[in-house]
């Protein structure tokens, strides 16, 4: 049994001046905070990369940054989907006995520490080096195709994909740490100028400064215990070029093993954190998951069935699309997220309730998938 | 094993490998079959023929050099031989569309790029 003691997320945004170490640092002593523990309480640290300040040991770096000496440290990569692997690692690693509390952390200044092409450059890099790159591709690029086959495969519009940047942006409007505090509209979306096309800048996440941070424990420390039910991976494809069919896509496989592993179903979810990049990433996602038919996923955002009232409450923080997306604290956001609503503090923001939470990641184009599951214990 | 000429080593062609042992096509080259793990592969010029899987139009490049060419095309092809790859393409391409391919040079490389076939 392990329990997600503690979380902490700075603002996304521009943090003019603060490096990676400094985002990392200030999550990871709000997520102490959170969880009422001090630095000598944390035997393991997992981290994840900065794209900014690149290194090949960078949890040492930030175990000797913020002064501690843990008995277990190393990072993690998988892209979007490290934040849940280095959850997913924790939470056996504490089972095992191995740490007692776990730090994960993440953070970087991707926005001011670096160009938007720089950043985009370094993202591309997931493509193949030789059959890919010499192409020009993007990220979006990449999920541009993904886009433009889903659509052509379930019938889901444009019109559609802006329902989810809508969706979110709407949730951030209430978090005082989201990027973005203006209202949009689908039209707004239509009208964003073409990235990569079907996807317009609107159906695209921000690049962001900001760290996020999360404590896996053997022991419950708060009022209200939060325990990890369950969780599962699937790598199918790194490339984009040796993907599988839509139908044989990983988060299919990932959500299969952890429903099984956690003994929950899909029914039994209550609120939702998804990973969602970009508006296409979202809609797939939802319907891998089991959390909308195929096809369907846009008409429950227009029904509400995501909204805070709905019957499934999805990424209340505004998600990558609006919170922000500063690299793997990015979608570490959508998590401090879940464990605020289940643990009744997410103020203005609080669902009904928050029992059982899906929390799903995404790493490459839709290569390395995480699916977990938590649960609150009383 | 004898190396086909390909794009990506800037000759005008498209290769692929096959597993004499099963039979398994593979676009990316390897000394190995990424399915059955034999040695045993040969290689084959593509017809350069196929359709369209999937279309995305870059509008916003992240280069210089790719910046030059905005917008272009990047497609996905499946190609008659039985692999798929990534390529360049007429704008207006839709999926399903069949296409063959010519080449063009792009941001200093030399790169396919399918048109609908007549």
């Amino acid at each position: 049994m392990t329990y997600i003691t503690g979380t902490g997320l700075t603002s996304f945004g521009r943090h003019d001046g603060r490096s990676s170490l400094d985002l990392m640092s200030m999550a990871a002593q709000l997520a102490l905070d959170d969880a009422e523990l001090t630095r000598r309480d944390i035997d393991g640290i997992l981290c994840g990369y900065s794209t900014v300040s690149p290194h090949i040991m960078l949890a040492t770096v930030f175990a000797e940054h913020f002064g501690i000496t843990p008995s277990y440290a190393h990072a993690v990569q998988v892209g979007g989907a490290t934040g849940l692997a280095m959850v997913m690692l924790a939470h056996h690693l504490v089972e095992a006995g191995v740490v007692r509390n776990m730090l994960v952390v993440a953070g970087e200044n991707r926005l001011t520490g670096q160009s938007r092409d720089a950043s985009i450059q370094a993202l591309a890099q997931v493509g193949h080096p030789d059959y890919e790159l010499p192409l020009g591709p993007t990220i979006p690029a990449y999920y541009g195709l993904v886009a433009s086959r889903y659509m052509h495969e379930h019938g889901v519009t444009e019109q559609d994909l802006a329902e989810f940047a809508v969706l979110m942006r709407k949730h951030a409007l209430d978090h005082p740490g989201a990027q973005f505090h203006e209202s949009i509209t689908v039209a707004d979306v239509m009208a964003s100028k073409p990235v990569a096309k079907p996807l317009k800048l609107l159906d695209c996440c921000p690049v962001s400064d900001g760290g996020a941070a999360i404590i896996v424990s053997r022991e419950p420390t708060g009022v209200t215990a939060v325990r990890v039910r369950g969780c599962a991976q699937a790598h199918t494809h790194q490339h984009v070029t040796a993907a599988p069919p839509l139908s044989e896509l990983g988060a299919e496989i990932a959500i299969k093993k952890a429903k099984a592993a956690a003994g929950v179903e899909i029914a039994d979810v209550d609120y939702a954190a998804v990973y969602d990049s970009f508006t296409i990433t979202l809609c797939m996602l939802l319907e891998d998951l089991g959390l909308a038919g195929r096809g369907e996923a846009a008409a429950r955002v227009r029904d509400g069935h995501f909204s805070r009232d709905g019957a499934v409450p999805l990424n209340t923080h505004g998600g990558l699309l609006s919170y922000g997306h500063c690299g793997v604290g990015g979608a570490m956001a959508h998590l401090n997220e879940a464990h605020l609503q289940m643990t009744g503090r997410a103020g203005s923001r609080q669902v009904r309730d928050a029992t059982v939470t899906l929390l799903h990641g995404d790493g490459g184009v839709l290569s390395s998938h995480v699916s977990m599951f938590w649960e609150r214990e009383r | 094993m004898s190396e086909s000429a390909e794009w990506t080593k800037g000759a005008a062609a498209i290769s692929y490998q096959r597993c004499a042992c099963c039979a398994h096509v593979q676009y990316f080259r390897r000394d190995f079959c990424a399915a059955c793990g034999s040695l045993a592969l040969t290689d084959h010029a593509a017809s350069g023929e196929g359709t369209i899987y999937a279309t995305s139009l870059v509008c916003r490049a992240a280069t210089p050099e790719t910046r030059a060419h905005v917008p272009y095309n990047i497609v996905l092809v499946d190609m008659r031989e039985g692999f798929r790859m990534m390529a360049h393409g007429d704008q207006d391409l839709a999926i399903g569309d069949v296409v063959s391919a010519r080449f063009v040079p792009f941001a200093g490389a030399t790169v396919p790029y399918f048109e609908r076939t007549r």
